[in-house]
């Protein structure tokens, strides 16, 4: 193992080397693009074996993967906002053709108007495209989550789309300490992908065809079955990289002081770290508060969700998301796995960080104490 | 090599693939219900030329012994082939 | 090439193409040409519609549909797939109607050559998006009737020329490009056959009618797509080592107005319309004539 001082950007790109994708694809977008520069040199040096294929466009640099992942290789591509909605086609194209395909999404702001920063409406917006939807909350995460996300979307019970979200900015171009694995225990960790569901001289195939209303509904059935089997399988996934690696992750989500909290904040991405340390701060001064870090959106972590939350008296659910006309689909998803479980406790919506907007420590203490005191169904946190 | 029917017709629940990827040349239905006229070979007229082969959009023609043999499992009726032939060897009959 | 030189297996069968499909015509002859190792991506269109319906999967060969925007980066990934892992004796070769190459899909297409990509792609022009019900595409010659270009009082059809890919292909510098007629299968089939062993991008522009479309007889559509050439609305060509070569240089054209008139979507054209359509036809001719390189007939 090596230590190195890298960006988020740059850590992703480590990973994605370690990996070892077979096709690389991907088409330039800030904040996405130091991530592909890396994986070029890469090439260029001999670090990293694979084709780089300079696309056209982000519906390409997809397309072209997916044509990849249909020959049985594995492949990558990286992208961000109105690249990630100009492939949204192909996003279901993958996933209902169960191509195991990984993608780091850098979390960015939609136009219009305009704006490089970030939030997460654009991946969240793509929720029911069957991915897996992982989010990170630092560098190290982040380069650690390309090595798994290729052993979870490949896995036979799996075989779904992985998409890698990192933080515009905040995560994407920070810089941290980063220690990045030996090949030979990444190639220890990851297997070459093998699969049936390929084009194959030997054994020819169809794919990609089409499947009228007697038979389509059981297809879109077992997307579903997979994705929820997913669970298991990151579980597993995790256990194997703390026996190779020696870091351990939590699953679906991190808790952080829920065990007695009375009032606990939901949230994602890299504002959890800020967060645990109100929490802290609150903590001292006598708050019985936690904090939740989703990890995963899809599959959405239901059940442990509630078991972290189910003796709060309430929650709050801090999002860089709005569903307009409606509430944050984070706070929506929430909301339904506490109902489901017949939890009956106030809940409310954080709405922040949109187009950048810097979270700070202030606007967090607000919401804990707001959590505490009660709220509106859904406050925009700057206004 | 061609794709040719098969037995298993009726695919439930457990025959679904996981993913959108199957046998290649698969087939499970006929095209003669879609003709109202059937091409019918002159074998006297037919001399194995290949023109009606090479032009069958369907490619349910085949050359044996010189002489053309059309699938009608798979032929639609189109025509082409009785355009196409210089001899006049292929008539089209209504389909009774 | 001739049809002696064609393998006898059947890639592209029992598909649930129309009664006397152009386009079929050209995917099941090409197929023929290029053999097992044909790896076909086929876009969102008519081919895909009626070869792939689970579970009748009508192609023998790999084959696998694209998006409707994406024949050509499909194919760019398949062959950098299947290179990576070693393999080497295949052909990419997709199949694209007129809408899916000259309109939606022309961004990937660009790409691809502009990368050089080793595939072949292969546009079978019926001239309008068929699968659909026929609307305008960006290959809807002028004066054709479409169910987006009416012909009425005030408008006869479609009001513009159709793009011209073969040149557009042919601008990218590529390795090869090459127009053809379903109507002339022995000139298809031997590009075909010469493009498949080529490096780099190629690309096959065939006409390949739709009776339905066109407005024809379901048996005249081999017919259609060699008067086409006869009265030299389309020509034969092939672009390679950056020069283009006219491969069949007809001494006299054969009635413009005769072609015309047998398809239900020109019949509404007038007299000057069919002048129109002569004088542009005239003038390519003389540019095709004065430019190009003259092939063996």
């Amino acid at each position: 193992m090596a230590k190195k001082f890298l960006s988020g950007d740059e850590a992703f790109a480590e990973g994605v080397r370690l990996a070892r994708p077979q096709v690389i694809s991907a088409y330039p977008i800030t904040p996405q693009t130091i991530v592909v520069e890396r994986l070029s040199e890469m090439v260029e040096n001999g670090s990293l074996k694979s084709e780089f294929i300079h696309v056209e466009s982000e519906h390409s640099a997809l397309s072209c993967a997916i044509g990849a992942s249909a020959v049985g290789a594995r492949a990558f591509t990286a992208t961000s906002s109105q690249g990630l909605l100009y492939m949204a086609e192909c996003l279901l194209y993958a996933s209902g053709g169960r191509f195991p395909i990984v993608m780091m999404n850098a979390n960015r702001s939609t136009a219009l108007p305009w704006n490089i920063y970030g939030d997460q409406r654009d991946s969240i917006s793509q929720l029911d495209s069957d991915w897996i939807q992982a989010y990170a909350e630092n560098a190290q995460e982040g380069l650690d989550f390309a090595l798994m996300s290729y052993y979870i979307a490949e896995h036979r019970e799996v075989s779904t789309p992985f998409m890698v979200n990192l933080d515009g900015f905040v995560l994407t171009h920070t810089y941290e300490t980063v220690d990045i694995p030996t090949q030979e225990l990444a190639d220890e960790y990851l297997p070459p992908y093998e699969t049936d569901n390929r084009l194959d001289i030997e054994n020819p195939k169809n794919l990609a065809f089409s499947a009228g209303p007697e038979h389509n509904y059981i297809f879109k059935y077992k997307e579903h079955r997979a994705l929820l089997r997913a669970k298991k399988i990151i579980a597993e996934a995790e256990k194997h990289f703390a026996e190779i690696f020696g870091r351990k992750y939590t699953g679906l989500l991190e808790t952080y002081q829920t065990e007695d909290a009375e009032y606990i904040l939901i949230t994602l991405g890299s504002i959890a770290g800020l967060c645990r340390e109100i929490a802290d701060f609150l903590r001292a001064k006598g708050k019985k508060i936690g904090v939740v870090r989703l990890r995963y959106l899809r599959p959405f972590p239901t059940e442990e969700l509630v078991s972290a939350v189910k003796n709060a008296k309430a929650v709050g659910v801090l999002e860089k998301d709005i569903s307009f006309g409606n509430e944050g689909t984070v706070f929506t998803n929430v909301n339904s796995a506490l109902f489901q479980a017949g939890i009956g406790i106030p809940s409310y919506n954080f709405i922040g960080g949109l187009g950048g907007k810097n979270i700070s420590h202030k606007d967090i203490e607000k919401i804990f104490d707001l959590i505490e005191k009660g709220a509106e169904h859904i406050n925009f946190i700057e206004i | 090599m061609k794709p040719y029917l098969r037995e298993k017709e009726n695919f439930g629940f457990d025959d679904i693939p996981e993913n959108t990827s199957f046998e290649a040349g698969y087939l499970v239905s006929v095209n003669s219900g879609w003709r109202s006229i059937r091409p019918v070979v002159n074998v006297e007229k037919c001399v194995g030329c290949s023109q009606c082969y090479l032009y069958c959009p369907d490619g349910v023609i085949s050359i044996e012994n010189k002489k053309a043999v059309i699938d009608y499992d798979f032929c639609k009726g189109c025509g082409i082939c009785h355009k196409i032939c210089k001899l006049n060897a292929i008539e089209m009959e209504v389909e009774r | 090439m001739t049809v002696k030189d064609l393998a006898k297996d059947e890639f592209f069968y029992g598909h649930k193409a129309c009664a006397g499909c152009g386009g079929s015509l050209a995917v099941r002859n090409a197929l023929k040409v290029i053999g097992k190792n044909a790896f076909a991506v086929l876009p969102a269109g008519c081919m895909s519609a009626v070869g792939f319906n689970f579970p009748q999967l009508c192609f023998a060969n790999n084959a696998i549909i694209s998006t409707f925007a994406g024949t050509a980066s499909m194919l760019t990934g398949i062959e950098a797939g299947l290179r990576a892992k070693g393999i080497t004796d295949f052909t990419a070769v997709g199949f694209a109607g007129d809408g899916g190459t000259a309109d939606i899909g022309i961004q990937a297409l660009s790409g691809a050559i502009d990368r050089g990509d080793n595939i072949l792609y292969i546009c079978y022009d019926n001239e309008a998006y068929m699968n659909t019900g026929i609307q305008k595409s960006g290959l809807t010659p002028f004066g054709a009737k479409t169910t987006t270009t009416l012909a009425g009082k005030n408008i006869h059809g479609n009001i513009r020329p159709k793009k011209n890919m073969f040149e557009i292909a042919a601008a990218h510098n590529i390795a090869y490009a090459a127009t053809a007629t379903i109507g002339y299968m022995e000139d298809f089939l031997t590009k075909v056959k010469k493009a498949s062993g080529l490096k780099g991008t190629k690309y096959i522009h065939v006409i390949a009618p739709c009776p339905t479309g066109w407005g024809i007889s379901v048996s005249d559509t081999v017919e259609i797509a060699r008067e086409i050439v006869d009265c030299g609305l389309w020509y034969l060509a092939e672009y390679e080592n950056g020069e283009f070569i006219l491969n069949h240089n007809p001494k006299q054209f054969t009635d413009v107005a005769e072609y015309l008139k047998k398809q239900g979507r020109f019949r509404h054209l007038n007299n000057d319309d069919v002048d129109l359509i002569i004088r542009s036809r005239d003038e390519k001719w003389d540019k095709i004539r004065n430019n190009w390189k003259f092939g063996k007939d």
